[in-house]
């Protein structure tokens, strides 16, 4: 698999997400993904972006257009934060330790075609998902 | 501070959301919402989101948080214009927008509101309004 272009954005703040979400819309335009699939992606991005900033109290994306043997966007959201203890319960609809809804994780897992995420408590959170043409 | 525009026709409140909303500003229109439904006394909300291109789980529960404090304040509220992306990606994140009324544009969505609206009257709803509000 090659990364054609990759660039690191930063998420320290809301405005940060907005930027977040246009940029892995451009990338997902750019990669010729249908409009559904732009859309699954880039809403996959806002529930990811949105944990980085409130979970892991801010972080960075790294976005990769990727070229061979298929095309496709992959995102890399990285924090330092207080990490996931218990991965399996995060990922179930509705389970929460926030105000939110706990879709968060569970959604944006449904709409990419690949879903990887590493924790370690009191190192951080890694989540990487890929959505190819 | 950034805000969007509430319009106030009679006895209806319109909001078109035309910016890729930030979170605290997706609070502040909910918080001004209810401030200007209780204010103007209006019966209806309807909420334009056509230019919106995703709606994600906080968007989601935003309109089901406006829909609920509207119902409660006694006004109905229609969300209206939802791209189809949008309506495929909301359902497989898994919010189905539950408790929020739809219609698939503007003019569909002012009947909607129409209809309710004299359907309450009809059932007297408007006249034990008038009572309590005395």
């Amino acid at each position: 698999m090659s990364v054609v272009d990759s660039e690191t954005l930063p998420i320290a703040s809301e405005p940060d997400m907005v930027t977040v979400r246009r940029r892995v819309r451009e990338a997902a335009a750019r990669t010729g993904l249908s409009l559904v699939d732009q859309t699954k992606l880039v809403t996959a991005a806002s529930e990811l972006a949105r944990n980085t900033l409130i979970y892991g109290g801010g972080g960075t994306m790294q976005l990769e257009m990727l070229n061979g043997p298929r095309l496709g966007v992959r995102l890399i959201f990285v924090d330092q934060g207080p990490g996931i203890p218990n991965i399996d319960l995060a990922l179930r609809d509705g389970f929460t330790t926030g105000a939110g809804l706990g879709l968060g994780l569970s959604g944006s897992k449904r709409l990419v075609n690949e879903f990887e995420i590493d924790s370690k408590v009191g190192q951080g959170t890694r989540v990487a998902v890929t959505r190819w043409k | 501070m950034e805000k969007i525009p509430i319009l106030r026709m009679g006895e209806f409140l319109l909001v078109t959301i035309q910016v890729d909303m930030h979170d605290r500003l997706a609070m502040t229109l909910q918080e001004d919402l209810t401030t200007r439904i209780s204010e103007t006394a209006a019966r209806g909300v309807l909420i334009d989101i056509s230019s919106l291109e995703i709606v994600d789980s906080f968007i989601g529960r935003m309109l089901g948080n406006i829909a609920a404090m509207s119902r409660v304040l006694d006004a109905q509220t229609v969300v209206v214009g939802m791209q189809p992306a949008v309506a495929i990606t909301l359902v497989e994140l898994g919010m189905s927008l539950p408790g929020v009324r739809t219609a698939l544009n503007v003019d569909a969505g002012m009947e909607l509101l129409k209809l309710s609206l004299n359907g309450h009257r009809a059932n007297g709803h408007k006249a034990s309004r008038h009572v309590s509000r005395r």
